[in-house]
């Protein structure tokens, strides 16, 4: 910007150049790091609770459930696991950002010359990064209860690919969510009352073939449970095999969880970036 | 809607707005029916401070807020450190500092690690910030707690954290919004003593505060504000003889010299007493400080008075209001009195 000021300040020769909206989107998200770091317990809906569903359904539900057309139940429960964990990486966006305004820190960050967007950038990658983690986690506590990748080294790659991504979609739900919703309590309530159920409608836990009817059809079309069996293809594990009469969704897993990832990358992204500014503008 | 120059290089300028730190006219900020300010000037001079007077609710953050780009004014327009807040917001964002209300610091960082942050988000290069960083913790007296997380500052420190880290980006143009609520009286000297610093260095300030002697002793121009509306103004002492002057306060070891102590108090001034039975105490404002102060120590030993406390102090912010409106501060005042006495 090359503006002129009206009437030039003591301090004009000490301003500095602006570095860049990647600089300052990294500032913010090492800040976003170090909060991770210093509040271990705010990552449970990322370590802790996915270790517990694991366990819970590896041994204790697990018995009980057949996997159609046959295979280990925890060679199955994996896809579904990985695709509950990103799913709450909303919720972690949404409760930075409404902890951001709580505290207040942003006004602080907004009366400072950031290059615009730059604050959302870095909450947007401190959760991507922080996504990772989970998948790291959920990958070796699979292995340690004798999950396995049974496929080939590009489907794996393909798979983790396409869990990230559906992490990234779901950073833009969050900041949709954090915008609209004021407080962290507000935030902690939609995320059990509105993302769990969705996490559950689907085939995470159980196959939706064992659902009844309309609860059926909301499972199929749900991407949850397409990410999952999109995995457990990709990842070479059982899953319920794909039936003459199967909905789309279920019969192409991969191609209809991508679409979803582009559809709510291409709404949640700009309507939850319009949003984010409104609530700031009071 | 006042005339912007979108994609303009320059802000639209009026030779009057040279030479001021800000420079705000017409400003009107509403919330729903709410009328929080109702068109209120401002000027700062630059490299002087001025202080905005007024009671919880009177629109002093909102007037901030519009100032610092927080927030956009229905109506006016205003110009910080040379530049249209609407138009330029980076520019002044750029040449401000402003510490909020409340404490912003971030409590999960460290001390230094808030001030470094704010630094580079200031654009200022990483060994740059650092340095800074370094410095503004030696001055504010926080070195010893520069590596623990601000969550385990005490009020007091996070407070000159706070200030600190407005500092970083060496404001032209500082914006303090109630910097000594909360603080205990060596804090607040403290910090009126870094504010000194600050403004023979040629920062330009605007503060708000609830009480008259912060006012007195920090700004060279007051503004009173009251509802949104600005109901005085004027540099410090023409505006303290307006609101009349210092007040003589007596307070008697026996009631019964009441009115003894308030004839002679009378005598000296020239001006109404108001007597408090209770408190045992006769107050009169008065403009000529201590000869009048001298003058009622003698009237009083000479009629025999016993004499429990013997003082000129500054009038209460009710008391100002009181003389400017003729009614004490209303609105939120109640709470404003509760701060105060506490
Ligand atoms: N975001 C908002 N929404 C609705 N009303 C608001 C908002 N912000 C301020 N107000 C109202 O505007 C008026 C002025 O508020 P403001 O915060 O500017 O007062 P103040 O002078 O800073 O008071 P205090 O000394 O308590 O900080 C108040 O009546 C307040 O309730
Ligand atoms: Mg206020």
């Amino acid at each position: 910007m090359t503006a002129t000021p009206i009437a030039p300040t003591s301090a004009d020769h000490e301003l500095y150049p602006s570095r860049g909206f990647l600089h300052d989107t990294w500032v913010i998200a090492r800040r976003g790091l170090l909060h991770m770091r210093r509040q271990p317990e705010q990552l449970s809906d990322a370590t802790i609770q996915p270790v517990m569903f694991v366990l819970l359904f590896a041994y204790v539900f697990g018995g009980a459930i057949d996997v159609p057309g046959g295979g280990e139940y925890r060679q199955f429960l994996m896809g579904g696991i990985f695709a509950q964990t990103v799913v709450f990486t909303a919720f972690g966006v949404a409760l930075s950002l409404a902890s951001d305004r709580k505290n207040r820190a942003i006004d602080r960050f907004r009366s400072l010359p950031i290059a615009r967007g730059a604050l959302l950038g870095g909450h947007a990658l401190t959760s991507l990064l922080k996504a990772l983690l989970p998948i790291t986690l959920m990958s070796l506590c699979g292995l340690l209860i004798g999950w396995r990748i049974e496929s080939s080294l590009p489907e794996a790659i393909a798979g983790y690919v396409l869990l990230t991504s559906f992490a990234f979609a779901m950073i833009w739900v969050g900041i949709l969510l954090g915008s609209v919703i004021a407080t962290p309590e507000g935030v902690t309530g939609i995320a059990f009352s509105l993302l769990f159920p969705i996490t559950f409608m689907a085939s995470t836990f159980v196959p939706t073939s064992t659902m009844p009817g309309p609860l059926r059809v909301a499972a199929e079309w749900n991407p949850v449970t397409t990410l999952a069996d999109a995995l457990r293809i990709l990842f070479g594990n059982p899953n319920t095999p794909i039936a003459v009469g199967d909905p789309w969704s279920i019969a192409h897993p991969i191609l209809y969880t991508a679409l979803w990832i582009v559809a709510i990358v291409g709404i949640c992204a700009p309507v939850g970036v319009r949003a984010y500014e409104k609530s700031l503008a009071k | 809607m006042l005339p912007s120059t979108h994609g303009a290089a320059t802000s639209p300028t009026t030779p009057s707005e040279a030479g001021f730190g800000v420079f705000a006219r017409g400003l009107v900020k509403r919330f729903g029916a709410m009328t929080a300010l109702a068109g209120v000037d401002l000027e700062v001079p630059t490299g002087t401070v001025t202080a905005i007077l007024g009671p919880n609710g009177a629109g002093k953050t909102t007037a901030v807020r519009i100032l610092t780009t927080l927030s956009e004014a229905d109506e006016g327009r205003a110009v910080v450190a040379g530049f249209d807040v609407r138009s330029h917001a980076r520019e002044v964002r750029r040449r401000i500092g402003f510490t909020a209300q409340d404490a912003t610091v971030d409590p999960l960082l460290t001390g230094r690690e808030n001030l470094v942050m704010l630094g580079e988000l200031h654009q200022l290069p990483r060994a740059e910030a650092r340095a800074r960083a370094d410095a503004l913790l030696a001055d504010f007296s926080l070195d010893d707690a520069a590596d623990r997380l601000a969550s385990t500052y005490s009020g007091g420190m996070r407070r000159r954290l706070d200030l600190a880290a407005t500092l970083v980006g060496q404001p032209a143009v500082l914006f303090l919004d109630e910097p000594t609520t909360g603080l205990d009286p060596r804090a607040r000297s403290e910090l009126w003593a870094v504010l000194d610093t600050l403004v023979t260095r040629g920062t330009t300030v605007l503060l708000t505060t609830q009480y008259l002697d912060e006012a007195e002793r920090l700004a060279n121009d007051i503004v009173v504000i009251d509802h949104g509306r600005v109901i005085a103004r004027g540099d410090t002492r023409g505006l303290k003889r307006a609101l009349g002057g210092d007040q003589v306060h007596v307070a008697l070891v026996d009631g019964a010299d009441l009115e003894v102590a308030a004839r002679v108090v009378r005598g000296v001034t020239g001006r109404d007493v108001s007597i408090d039975a209770g408190a045992r105490t006769v107050v009169a404002p008065t403009l000529d400080g201590l000869p009048a102060l001298l003058r009622v120590a003698a009237g009083l030993s000479e009629a025999g008075v016993a004499v429990e406390d013997l003082g000129l102090r500054q009038p209460s912010l009710d008391e100002v209001f009181l003389t400017l409106t003729g009614k004490p501060a209303d609105g939120d005042s109640a709470e404003a009195q509760a701060q105060e006495a506490s």
